[in-house]
């Protein structure tokens, strides 16, 4: 198999990696970074389990070739927060009771995220646009969508 | 399997390297497309040319009478476009009705309409507006009617081996002029249409100019609604000539009984609102009063 070299931003720091450019970004994340943060469902860009944030924009990591990545910044999960400083989206999303199995978690807070890193009040209808694409089986929408709201206030305030 | 990803930086490039590969390789835009089709092991080129890199095709710019929109222009681009959502609204409403938010970011629509599905909506939106696809390969240049690329469903006639879509042109409306999109489907998000409707039209006193209904899915590409067409070219503003012209809609459609999109029955009854609807929202941006 050839391997082609990519260089990118992943939470804000520089890698640069030798891949089969027959890999997606979701992929290399989890196979070959260990970054299992970001899910795989569907594999065909119809749950948004493994939403990312690329450049400032939602996207399905499973539709993106590694090497459409090349000297592009990549965000995930694992970049926004940890246990010890969670992102005000992830606590949240504890407080509001918006995870149940949590599978579909991830993705639905990059898509969040990446709604409230350029609108500070969004409206309802803002919020459902974003999340549209993510695909919860459990917790149904009403927490998730109090969860961002409550994200957003906690974000204005801070 | 692909054994090469290549990011060209400008057109010539990118149609050298189409040719160096031969028909072996496929353009990647957004991908949201052609990824699932090599998931699926329905196409398996040996490289992906990313026409992403191109500058220029990012741009969406007002020339003379004209919009241009670059190939790399997505769906979410020209959504949130304040020059879209002022003279060509239905494209701006049809942009965001596609796939989700993830699919919009990435998907573009040059890629909707080179994907040739029948009932794609920017590709119906854009064949109401009478667009024009900028061709290029090695020879040079052509432009060709975005109406006229279909080849049947899921087939264009632009010669993916060694032809580029690079811009889309149309008209801009202007204030006596306006346009709609309509859409029905299961959800709001992540589902095909059902059905779709644009419409784009001019007033002049009171009365239709001249009217553009394209339909679809209702046969292999975007469907232009005749009959309707003629029937309010020319004719007085007026609630009554709307409803004849929805019903004259739904005569001339010929969907077909579907397990994803619903029955014949169900769907043509439906056209007919879809249709009125989208004249009276037309009608109401064009200055009219009904």
């Amino acid at each position: 198999m050839s391997k082609l070299k990519v260089a990118f931003q992943l939470n804000d720091k520089d890698v640069a990696l030798s891949v089969d450019p027959n890999d997606t970004l979701l992929d290399v994340l989890r196979g070959q970074l260990n970054l299992t943060g970001t899910k795989k469902g569907c594999g065909k860009g119809e749950c948004g389990a493994c939403t990312v944030i690329l450049d400032g924009e939602a996207v399905n990591a499973c539709l993106i070739p590694i090497m459409k990545v090349m000297g592009r910044s990549v965000q995930t999960i694992e970049g926004i927060g940890d246990e010890k400083n969670l992102h005000p989206l992830q606590e949240a999303f504890i407080d509001k009771g918006a995870i149940q199995c949590g599978y579909c978690t991830p993705g639905m807070i990059m898509s969040s995220k990446a709604l409230l890193d350029k609108t500070k009040s969004p409206t309802q209808s803002e919020i459902r646009e974003a999340i549209a694409g993510n695909i919860c089986r459990c917790t149904g929408y009403v927490k998730i969508e109090e969860a961002v709201q409550a994200a957003a206030e906690k974000m204005r305030d801070s | 399997m692909l054994k090469d990803y290549l990011l060209p930086a400008s057109v010539d490039e990118a149609l050298q390297n189409l040719q160096a590969y031969s028909g072996k390789a496929a353009i990647i835009a957004g991908g949201t497309d052609i990824m699932v089709n090599m998931a699926e092991g329905k196409v398996s080129p040996e490289a992906l040319i990313d026409i992403s890199r191109i500058g220029e095709f990012k741009q969406i710019e007002e020339e003379g009478e004209f919009i241009k929109l670059g190939a790399g222009v997505t769906h979410t681009q020209a959504a949130r476009s304040p020059l879209i959502r002022e003279k060509a609204l239905v494209l701006a409403q049809a942009c965001r009705e596609v796939g989700s938010l993830q699919i919009r970011n990435v998907g573009t629509l040059v890629g909707n309409v080179v994907s040739a599905q029948p009932a794609a909506d920017a590709a119906v939106a854009l064949v109401a507006l009478e667009a024009i696809a900028e061709i290029a390969d090695l020879q040079g240049k052509r432009e060709e009617p975005v109406e006229e690329l279909y080849a049947g469903i899921g087939a264009c006639k632009v010669d993916c081996r060694s032809q580029l879509v690079t811009a889309l042109r149309f008209k801009a409306l202007s204030p006596n002029q306006g346009s709609a999109f309509k859409r029905l489907a299961k959800r709001k998000a992540l589902a095909l249409p059902m059905l779709n409707v644009a419409v784009v039209l001019s007033l002049k006193e009171g009365a239709f100019e001249w009217v553009r209904i394209v339909m679809a899915p209702v046969g292999p590409g975007p469907v232009r609604a005749t009959a309707s067409e003629n029937i309010l070219a020319g004719a007085s503003v007026s609630p009554e000539i709307i409803e004849k012209a929805a019903a004259a809609a739904r005569e001339q459609a010929a969907p077909r009984d579907s397990a994803l999109r619903g029955s014949a029955a169900y769907r043509r009854d439906v056209l007919k609102v879809l249709v009125r609807r989208a004249l009276q929202d037309a009608v109401s941006q064009a200055g009219g009063s009904l």
